[in-house]
């Protein structure tokens, strides 16, 4: 218990907010290299997965292919940045290896929620003389946004949580907290950076979890 | 001599690193097997009696998935941080970390194929006398075994690369590598681990594929697309 109540003084000690290195600042970068990174993986995944699903060809491939992804380590790729003139270019080399991160569960979530919309519906549009762009927009989209938005989730948890590997190339975010706190044998900071992480991923879940309620295609339709 | 230069030039591929350094490179990948492959027993020993648990009925499932999905939040950098007070610098604080992160995603996985089975295969081997071991053993898990494997090679890939976090307290295996080559720029050293570390990755997926195909031989009948493990990965990030 001691070392949560030392973690909650940390926390509510204004001196460890400000400044250059204060948790103000790191939760920003943090933020900001992760929202970034989310958008940039959102506008490479989803179009590309969206685009599969509709013609229904090269998928497999697509999705094997975004599952190496996952298997590339971010502590790695951010190394190899470090080893390149990019490392002077700020956040760049987190946000690109986050977006490879990101991508695998975006598009396989998409192209998956794009598969599995009911042949016999596509075949019931077409029938009634939807064009391919009114199948994908009226039919196809709405019936695949839940896994969409579960792919999105999934991939916003995961980038917050793997953002503060950057920490370990001495890249910013709120890695840094815990960074320096496991340099100084600092317990009390190193949970203190943690719990701010978790809350911070817990929170956008929630975030994302509210929006997805109030944009639901689907919602509206099954009251009316 | 031109071996000798690419060192000193500090070139992305050196086959000179490779052969005066074979041994620091075996070694650091055999740790990092050992690590992974201990993690993901360990994790799947661990998560077969959870998702059991979870079964039994909504008052166990709800804890059970909430408290692995949050241990997933909590970054690797974090969770090996906050392992220190309790294992010093050992590889069993690394080992401890991974397992707790594999758990999300195979609890989930066995989960979702020990309810998908069918409730009259179910009903079909109660009839005939099997007692609730016998049915789990014999044909609830045989039935449960694509997801389950589905979910295993996620996890498996997943530990492969998050080992490398592990050289923040010096057990990371081909981290550790990459790690001791940051502060001087040793750019074939970081490269070399980092090919090395997908390679690892690659070769295990493939080697569970493997083993999955000879375990389920029954699913090769069906020759549909979707059969290749899709649906798990679908199960996995599902919620």
């Amino acid at each position: 218990m001691g070392v949560i109540a030392e973690a909650w003084t940390w926390l509510t000690t204004g001196a460890n907010w400000s400044g250059d290195g204060g948790a103000a600042h790191r939760l920003a970068e943090h933020l900001y290299v992760s929202g970034i990174a989310l958008a940039v993986a959102c506008l490479i995944a989803l179009p590309v997965a969206l685009y599969l699903g509709h013609v229904g060809k090269g998928g497999g491939l697509a999705v094997n292919l975004s599952n190496v992804g996952r298997a590339v380590p971010v502590f790695a790729v951010l190394a190899l940045f470090m080893m390149t003139p990019l490392r002077n270019s700020g956040y760049l080399p987190t946000v690109i290896a986050l977006v490879l991160f990101a991508v695998p569960p975006l598009l396989t979530n998409a192209y998956v929620g794009m598969t599995e919309v009911d042949r016999s519906v596509r075949e019931a549009a077409r029938g009634m003389g939807m064009s391919g762009t009114q199948l994908f927009v009226r039919v196809e989209l709405p019936l695949a946004y839940p896994m969409i938005m579960t792919g999105l989730r999934s991939a916003a948890v995961q980038v917050i949580a793997t953002a503060s590997i950057a920490a370990m190339v001495g890249l910013g975010g709120l890695g840094r907290i815990i960074t320096a706190g496991f340099n100084t044998y600092d317990t009390a900071q190193v949970f203190a950076g943690a719990v701010l992480v978790a809350l911070l991923a817990l929170v956008v879940e929630g975030v994302l979890v509210a929006l997805d309620r109030l944009l639901s295609p689907l919602r509206r339709r099954r009251t009316a | 001599m031109a071996g000798q230069n690419c060192l000193v030039a500090n070139d992305w591929i050196c086959g000179e690193y490779l052969r005066s350094r074979s041994h620091e490179l075996t070694e650091a990948t055999v740790q990092h097997i050992w690590i992974t492959a201990a993690s993901v027993l360990i994790g799947l020993a661990v998560a077969f009696p959870l998702a059991l648990l979870a079964r039994r009925g909504r008052h166990f499932a709800g804890p059970v998935l909430g408290l692995t999905t949050v241990l997933y939040t909590v970054p690797s950098l974090a969770m090996f941080s906050l392992l220190l007070p309790l294992f010093g610098l050992s590889a069993a604080l690394v080992v401890t970390g991974l397992v707790l992160y594999s758990l999300t995603i195979l609890v989930r996985n066995i989960l979702a194929g020990l309810e998908a089975v069918p409730q009259e295969a179910r009903e079909a081997a109660t009839g005939m006398g099997y007692g609730p071991v016998r049915l789990l053993w014999e044909v609830e898990l045989p039935l449960a075994l694509p997801a389950l494997m589905a979910g295993l090679r996620i996890a498996t890939v997943s530990t492969v690369a998050l080992t490398t976090v592990g050289s923040l307290v010096g057990k990371g295996g081909l981290g550790n590598l990459i790690e001791d080559a940051l502060p001087s720029f040793f750019k074939a050293q970081v490269l070399t681990a980092s090919v090395l570390c997908v390679l690892l990755a690659v070769a295990a997926d493939l080697l569970l594929l493997g083993a999955q195909r000879l375990l389920t031989p029954w699913t090769r009948i069906r020759t549909s697309a979707g059969a290749s493990g899709v649906p798990g990965i679908a199960k996995t990030e599902a919620g």
